[in-house]
């Protein structure tokens, strides 16, 4: 069940070929959605679940789908699955539903979807295709929660909308910092990790 | 069979198509009722906000609502009640209900804990983005906001939408609709400038200008059809 192979296609996404910090896929969500840690988890949930369920679809589909129009059929499926996970939490968190707004849809255009239905469940059976569409999307969330994390915590004072940053310190004059909401602050906290990852792993960075 | 053929392809496409389609469908039709029930209970949260009610949870949203708002009514241009059918004023979708001339005149009745009666007028317009909208309650005396709430599609966050935190909204209370006698809505002023009329005004969010903008035209577009009602009930007895 869990040969080596699999192992790295479940475990590589979450460091060494991260889909956000080494594929530098998925960005413009990752700006997007990180504002809010509770919207963020709730993204990476869904990319989890479509990103794994299309995975394993394709896969099954491999040997039937006709080379020329592949990309149509990936995109069919994708669609087809992120619609049944925006219904479902328009039906189960509303709420959350709300603050995703257009995102959850945007997910088809998600790069880190069709990359790994491109290069990995097209030529690979069901159950490591599971595991590789599991793994990139919890790299994914990862990246997303710690991102949010610190938007959140420094933009509003709060985690999961509750104040953790005590009273006396506004009293004494601090501040939340406003620029941590906005989208550019998204793009310099993202390189920030790529720079942390880096230089973790040496033989990540380029000569 | 050949994959690559014309006619597999066009019949593996038309197949797929066909089975996701339906599929959609299916799901669709199986989730609306839910989906219907939490708009529903989504609006009745918003209009029981510019009362100061926040029901303690989700299941309570309805009960809290049925007690509290005790009638909903459809208003003439003249100020009198021209339908008060049960859900006639909650069913108005305000998004299809701009036409300046033409609109429907919806109006929530509501009676507090304490008795007093509070008029909830629902508000429609224009942000930066998206729409905004809200609901704005006055008191029985037909000039004084008991309270307003808003909310917005996609506003800038930590900018326009700061229209829907309680730092805007707790603004709006103890203002007055009516000074000497004529009606004046309330502006949304930049910090520092006065209005040009002496109505009422609310200071706008900060960096959140042409929200703060579509909240002020909202409120001129929305309560004016009203003025005739306002009036009336400044020319009664307040009722116990």
């Amino acid at each position: 069940m869990l040969s080596k192979r699999n192992k790295e296609a479940f475990f590589n996404p979450l460091s060494k070929d991260n889909p956000v910090l080494v594929q530098i896929l998925g960005i413009c969500s990752t700006l997007a959605v990180t504002a809010k840690l509770e919207p963020a988890i709730v993204m990476g949930i869904s990319v989890i679940a479509v990103l794994a369920i299309s995975n394993v679809v394709i896969s099954l589909l491999r040997k039937t789908i006709p080379t020329s129009i592949r990309i149509i059929v990936q995109l069919v499926v994708v669609a087809a699955l992120v619609i049944i996970v925006q219904q479902v939490l328009r039906a189960y968190a509303y709420d959350v539903s709300l603050q995703l707004s257009v995102f959850i849809g945007l997910i088809i255009t998600n790069c880190i979807l069709m990359g790994r239905l491109e290069a990995f469940a097209l030529s690979n059976k069901p159950w490591p295709a599971f595991l590789d569409g599991i793994g990139n999307g919890l790299g994914y969330m990862i990246i997303l929660v710690i991102v949010a994390f610190f938007r959140e915590l420094l933009g509003s004072g709060t985690l999961l909308n509750y104040h953790v940053i005590p009273q006396w310190c506004y009293d004494h004059g601090y501040m939340d910092n406003g620029l941590m909401i906005l989208p550019p602050m998204a793009l310099i906290t993202v390189g920030c990790i790529i720079w942390v990852h880096r230089s973790r792993n040496k033989d990540l960075q380029e000569k | 069979m050949n994959k690559n053929s014309n006619l597999y392809q066009i019949i593996y496409a038309a197949v797929m198509v066909l089975i996701v389609g339906t599929v959609l469908a299916f799901i669709y039709m199986a989730l609306k009722p839910k989906q219907d029930a939490n708009i529903a209970n989504d609006k009745r949260k918003q209009i029981l906000s510019a009362v100061h009610l926040t029901p303690a949870n989700d299941e309570v949203i309805e009960e809290t609502f049925n007690k509290y708002i005790v009638a909903g009514y459809l208003l003439n241009k003249d100020g009198s009640i021209a339908d008060s059918a049960q859900n006639v004023a909650f069913d108005i979708d305000m998004k299809n209900n701009v036409k300046l001339d033409e609109r429907d005149l919806p109006l929530f009745k509501c009676k507090l804990d304490d008795g007093s009666i509070k008029f909830i007028v629902p508000v429609y317009g224009a942000g930066l983005w998206g729409p905004i909208w809200g609901y704005v309650a006055v008191d029985d005396n037909g000039s004084d906001v008991y309270g307003a709430f808003f909310s917005h599609e996609g506003e800038t966050p930590g900018l326009g939408a700061e229209i829907e935190k309680p730092k805007f909204q707790d603004q709006f209370k103890g203002k007055k609709l009516f000074k000497d006698g004529e009606f004046k809505p309330i502006s949304v002023l930049k910090v520092g400038k006065s209005p040009e009329n002496g109505e009422d005004y609310v200071d706008a969010v900060t960096g959140g200008t042409i929200t703060s903008t579509g909240v002020n035209n909202m409120l001129k577009d929305c309560l004016t059809p009203y003025q005739a009602f306002f009036n009336k009930l400044q020319n009664i007895e307040p009722s116990k």
